[in-house]
């Protein structure tokens, strides 16, 4: 076995005086705080990458007189299971994010929307949040947070859909622009940030953006939790450094044969053997939510790629045309040409298809469905067809 | 205040405002985009994406119906990658929707045909996702066939946003995506006004009318029958767009004569009849406001609104049924005329009523219901038989081959034929408002409206919403209870802006004596019957027409028509008698609001 | 006041009669009487002020928020990839042959229901279910048995 991963342990690190570190970011001041998250290079954990320090300035001087903080627990990426985590053993991190958040834009009210399938969380989050609202009152900030549910719809994830469906609404993205930043929840500005995101504000309230810094590479700053899954030695969630390779990672998780690593869930890539060496973990290889799945040579790949057509065609809002259809018929068309239903080279035309709906979806989801498809019929095109 | 942006459109540079979106920009520049979800009236979807574009420098093509421009926004229409997004998301539509095109009263008219046309889609590039046909064909007005629907949203946008009705919503997710009502009922079961205004909308056939028009010829070529028709006032600016017109081309002679060469045994005109509504509505509102004011009768219901839009009845009776007893309990013109066809003018005619049908051509879809309300029997029989919009008049003409524009004008024949200016505002919003204002102020003052050329300003245009107010001074002794009366009115079209007023009216906000609302954006020339496409640009034409219509009449002023005069002489007396409310008026009925 | 009104009016004062109100009541009367029946919705339309087609339209878009009969046990089973290579089959076969229903079917004593769902967030651990809010996490075809009998004497 070759040498350890690095590991860090800030996020579920057992000891953290929340309320001391909103004092502290309270004398440094709003902007001053900002700048720090600018400088540790945050940038969001749920999958998209923006900067997290920038969404707050936006918001921050936005001028109205009614802003929202929303922390995304909806995480529903297949192969996802970090914020679920988090919420178990790091709620009081969480929520104090959000008021560190909601003190920094100068919001007063705040939701966290938590998919349905983790309800069974919400006993623990409610005593955090009544902890942290009675805290924080004491120091003289009026922030009042919400929790409210999903009900069984992956693109709740993405924040516009979710914005629609906290305001009692079919799920379904807007166009952007408007962002949420601008014209958010009920048309007020608002921070939407993944679970994981929150509680590394807190972190660098704690240590600082130079400490911060020095985890992960130029480009992908900070640690980051990763949820592996699959034909592994060992599953679950590990936090890790970014910027490591797949082959790094393979090596600590896998068992021994692994095929291929999908990196990010559904909506992101496969990467096969060859591969691994020379891809990087991160903002400037692959960057992930943190879903980490491990197939070995054991696993079909057809049987992966149809597994994630089925889920892409359930979960599509279905409002615009190359998500809607376009997964259908990426579906229906491999499924045709294992069948002998269709040529082989019925793959380049859906290959094209793919390629359309990356770039004329309207929303991330319709966008990515097309990496998974991608990467597994070009590496895996024999296994595909026959 | 308006900042101005400059862009380039594939190269060419363009000032615009600040706000414009890509599409409209390119508009400016006569580049053409393609588009299925959009539409004039609405918001914005962003949904069917056919009208990405590039912006150099964004990582995917966007949508230019929905992104507004910036400053130094470089943007291209025409890309390789755009023309293989706009093929294929063709091409992905038409793998869903029922390509029975030949079959379809759409074709011809389709935007998705005439962009699969255009991208010569001919070669099925992928599998076919079609379901079977169902249509639902409950409704006697609306024809709902969801296998050919693209989830465009705009019905439902439709339904919302300009009516307020939200009897559509988009149901399920992903694959499963399907426009329908609550609980997929039929149309004829859920709030639905019938007013057609999403079939004016729907870029496919998945919302037509339910078409009559084989009954109706039928009835033309039975030699026992005697056919009667009658033309709304809005068919006349409209109907010549079928026939390659600019909108607001009036047709009226050359639709008479057009009707005559087809066949039809009397050319009859709803404008008659319109003359009529106006002599018995306004007797109708005074005699409320007497009751209110010198009887101090409180059960009196005020303000009185207008009941000549089936479309807004229906809507009252499931939202505000409440309001009911505010109805005036006139009949609309068509069903006025109904009445009468079949009473009237077959004992002047000397026509045994059981041989007669009666047809109408209206710009409206919630007519055709209407004439099926078992209340409107009143001659003994169905009072109106067959309604067509006048969409399927234009087919039945063009079935005929009659080349409309060359025919010579004629007229209607009498004595349900002669109508005044006050009749054809009728298909305007306000219209109703002006005419019965034209006859009223004339009744109890003795003088004609003090508006210049009797032009009632300010109930025109297409305000949502709009109020005015006349005071009633130097009136006739038998009205001394009006004097000094300030007379306030409001109007509203739509019902979107209906619901919006009858609500403030509601919340005691507003006060009113007599209230006009029509259900279609515009009032009739904007119905749900009237040629497509629409936009504010095609009504207004419609509505400078009707205006034109109206001042080249020689009698502007419905109390003046003299075959409503001879109606009231030989046969209903005066108006409001026993026998006109037996004849002209109704009751409406409550219905489920959910 | 039927049952389903009273409790709905309750609902509304709970929550507010807006539209953002919508979600939490549809998810309550789930909770409450399993699946959105007609009566329910058109109650809820009425509290909210808002159109049936709304409510339906809302409703029909996610999966928790059935419209049609429901068991009082929703038992919803992972399909996404890697329950799917922890034989969660043989986890549908065992409830199926136990319950004999299929997925999508409910029992006819009303008490329980089966559906694929997607990725529960216990991959680690599939395969995965959930029965209404509880997740059962590494099951066997033994142990789902188990599972269920506790539930039938419930
Ligand atoms: C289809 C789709 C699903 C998403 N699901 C999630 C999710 O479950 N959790 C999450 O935090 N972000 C999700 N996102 C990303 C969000 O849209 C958004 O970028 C994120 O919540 C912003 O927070 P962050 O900047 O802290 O990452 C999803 C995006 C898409 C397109
Ligand atoms: S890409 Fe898919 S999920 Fe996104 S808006 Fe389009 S249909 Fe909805
Ligand atoms: S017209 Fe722009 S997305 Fe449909």
């Amino acid at each position: 076995m070759a040498t350890q991963l690095k590991r860090t342990e800030l996020i579920f690190k057992e000891y953290m005086d929340c309320n001391a570190l909103m004092k502290n970011v309270m004398k440094m001041g709003r902007d001053a705080f900002i700048q720090e998250l600018l400088d540790s290079g945050l940038k969001g954990r749920g999958g998209a990458g923006f900067p997290t320090g920038l969404k707050w300035k936006i918001v921050k001087e936005t001028n109205s007189d009614v802003k929202y903080v929303v922390c995304n627990a909806d995480e529903g990426e297949p192969g996802t299971f970090k914020d679920r985590e988090i919420l178990t053993k790091a709620s009081d991190k969480v929520v104090w994010g959000m008021a560190l958040a909601a003190y920094i834009v100068g919001a007063k009210e705040g939701f966290i929307y938590l998919r349905g399938e983790y309800k069974f969380l919400g006993t623990k989050l409610r005593i955090a949040i009544d902890r942290m609202e009675n805290s924080i009152r004491a120091l003289g900030i009026n922030f009042k947070l919400e929790l409210v549910f999903g009900a069984g719809a992956y693109i709740c994830g993405e924040e516009t859909s979710l914005l629609q469906s906290m305001a009692g609404h079919r799920g379904e993205p807007t166009n952007k622009p408007p962002f949420p930043v601008n014209w958010g929840y009920l048309g007020k500005p608002t921070v939407v940030n993944n679970v994981e995101t929150f509680v590394n504000t807190m972190i660098i309230a704690e240590i600082g953006s130079a400490e911060y810094k020095k985890l992960g590479t130029k480009a992908s700053q900070g640690s980051k939790l990763f949820s592996v899954s699959g034909d592994c030695c060992k599953e679950g969630v590990f936090e890790l450094e970014m910027g490591m390779t797949v082959q790094e990672f393979v090596e600590e998780f896998g068992d021994g044969d692994t095929k291929a690593v999908q990196v990010g869930g559904a909506s992101g890539f496969c990467v096969p053997r060859k591969e691994f060496a020379n891809t990087i973990i991160g903002y400037e290889g692959i960057p992930t939510g943190g879903s980490m799945k491990v197939f070995n040579s054991s696993r079909s790949m057809y049987n992966i790629l149809e597994n994630y057509l089925v889920f892409f065609e359930e979960e599509s809002c279905g409002q615009c045309t190359p998500c809607r259809v376009g997964t259908q018929q990426l579906l229906r068309g491999v499924r045709a040409v294992k069948r002998k239903e269709k040529p082989k080279s019925y793959l380049d035309e859906l290959l094209k298809l793919a390629n359309t709906m990356k770039y004329a979806s309207k929303c991330g989801l319709g966008r990515s469905v097309g990496n998974a498809f991608k990467s597994i019929i070009e590496n895996f095109r024999e296994e595909i067809v026959y | 205040m308006n900042n101005t942006v400059n862009i380039t459109i594939n190269g060419t540079p363009l000032q615009v405002a600040e706000g414009t979106t890509i599409l409209n920009a390119a508009k400016m520049l006569n580049v053409h985009i393609p588009t299925l979800c959009h539409h004039d009236d609405l918001c914005v979807a962003g949904n069917c994406r056919i009208c990405v574009v590039e912006v150099k420098g964004d990582k995917t093509l966007v949508a230019s119906c929905a992104t507004p421009v910036k400053e130094k926004m470089e943007i291209l229409t025409n890309t390789q990658q755009i023309r293989q997004a706009r093929k294929h998301i063709l091409e992905l539509l038409l793998t869903e929707h029922n390509i029975n095109c030949i079959k379809c009263s759409k074709s011809n008219s389709c935007e998705l045909q005439t962009l699969a046309l255009e991208y010569r889609t001919d070669e099925e590039l992928f599998l076919s996702l079609r379901r079977e046909s169902n249509p639902d064909m409950s409704s006697y007005a609306i024809q709902k066939d969801s296998s050919k629907c693209i989830r465009c949203t705009r019905c439902v946008r439709t339904c919302a946003e300009i009516q307020g009705v939200n009897a559509l919503t988009m149901s399920y997710k992903g694959m499963h995506t399907i426009m329908t009502t609550f609980l997929d009922k039929p149309m004829s079961e859920v709030v639905c006004t019938n007013c057609g205004q999403c079939i004016n909308r729907c870029p496919t056939g998945a919302l037509i009318e339910r078409n009559y028009i084989e009954e109706v010829w039928d009835a033309i070529y039975d030699p026992s029958k005697h056919v009667v028709v009658q033309t709304a006032p809005a068919v006349r600016v409209a109907l010549g767009e079928r026939f390659a017109l600019r909108p607001g081309h009036r047709v009226t002679g050359k639709m008479v004569a057009a009707l005559r060469s087809m066949g039809f045994d009397s050319i009859l005109d709803t404008d008659w009849s319109a003359d009529l509504t106006i002599m018995e509505e306004g007797t109708e509102l005074l005699s409320r406001l007497k009751k209110a004011l010198v009887d101090g009768d409180a059960s009196t219901a005020l303000p009185m609104f207008t009941s000549c839009s089936p479309g807004w009845i229906k809507f009252i009776e499931h939202i505000y049924p409440d309001f009911l007893p505010n109805l005036s309990t006139c009949k609309s013109p068509q069903q006025m005329f109904g009445a009468l066809a079949k009473t009237y003018y077959a004992e002047k005619k000397g026509i045994d009523p059981k041989n007669m049908i009666s047809v109408s051509i209206m710009p409206c879809t919630a007519k055709k219901y209407e004439a099926n309300r078992p209340e409107m029997r009143d001659s003994g029989f169905q009072d109106v038989d067959y309604v067509l919009t006048t969409r399927e008049l234009a087919s039945m003409i063009q079935q005929t081959g009659v080349n409309v524009n060359t025919l010579k004008a004629e007229n209607y024949d009498s004595i349900m034929g002669a109508s005044t200016g006050a009749a054809v505002i009728f298909g305007a919003t306000g219209g109703v408002m002006e005419a019965a204002i034209r006859t009223a102020y004339e009744i109890v003052t003795g003088r004609e409206v003090p508006f210049e050329k009797l032009n009632i300003i300010p109930v025109r245009g297409f305000e949502g919403i709009k109020e005015a107010s006349l005071r009633l001074e130097k009136v006739k002794p038998e009205w001394d209870f009006l004097e000094g009366v300030e007379l306030k009115v409001a109007i509203a079209h739509g019902l979107a802006n209906a619901r919006n007023l009858v609500q403030a009216i509601k919340d005691k906000k507003v006060e009113y004596h007599f209230v006009e609302i029509m259900a279609c954006p515009g009032g009739c020339l904007g119905g749900g019957g009237q040629p497509i496409p629409t936009n504010v640009e095609i009504r207004t034409a419609r509505m400078e027409a009707i205006y034109k219509e109206d001042e080249k009449m020689p009698i502007r002023k419905s109390h003046e028509n003299p075959e409503i005069k001879a109606i009231y002489e030989e046969f209903l007396e005066e108006p409001n008698s026993h026998k006109s409310h037996k004849l002209l008026h109704t009751y409406y009925t409550e219905r489920n609001r959910y | 006041m039927s049952n389903s009104e009273e409790f709905i009016n309750q609902l509304a004062n709970k929550y507010g009669r807006k539209r953002e109100s919508l979600m939490p009541i549809l998810q309550e009367v789930v909770e409450q009487f399993y699946y959105l029946s007609d009566e329910n919705m058109v109650n809820i339309a009425k509290e909210l002020d808002i159109s049936t087609a709304d409510v339906y339209g809302t409703a029909t878009f996610y999966s928790f928020l059935a419209t049609e009969r429901q068991g009082k046990y929703s038992i919803r089973v992972c399909q996404t990839i890697i329950c799917d290579m922890k034989h969660k089959d043989d986890i549908i076969e065992a409830i199926t042959e136990m319950l004999a229903i299929k997925p999508g079917e409910t029992t006819p004593d009303g008490k329980f229901s089966l559906n694929f769902t997607n990725c529960l967030g216990w991959c680690h651990k599939g395969p995965a279910m959930l029965i209404n809010d509880e997740y059962y996490t590494e099951l066997t075809p033994e142990k789902v048995k188990d599972i269920l009998l506790s539930y039938m004497k419930k």
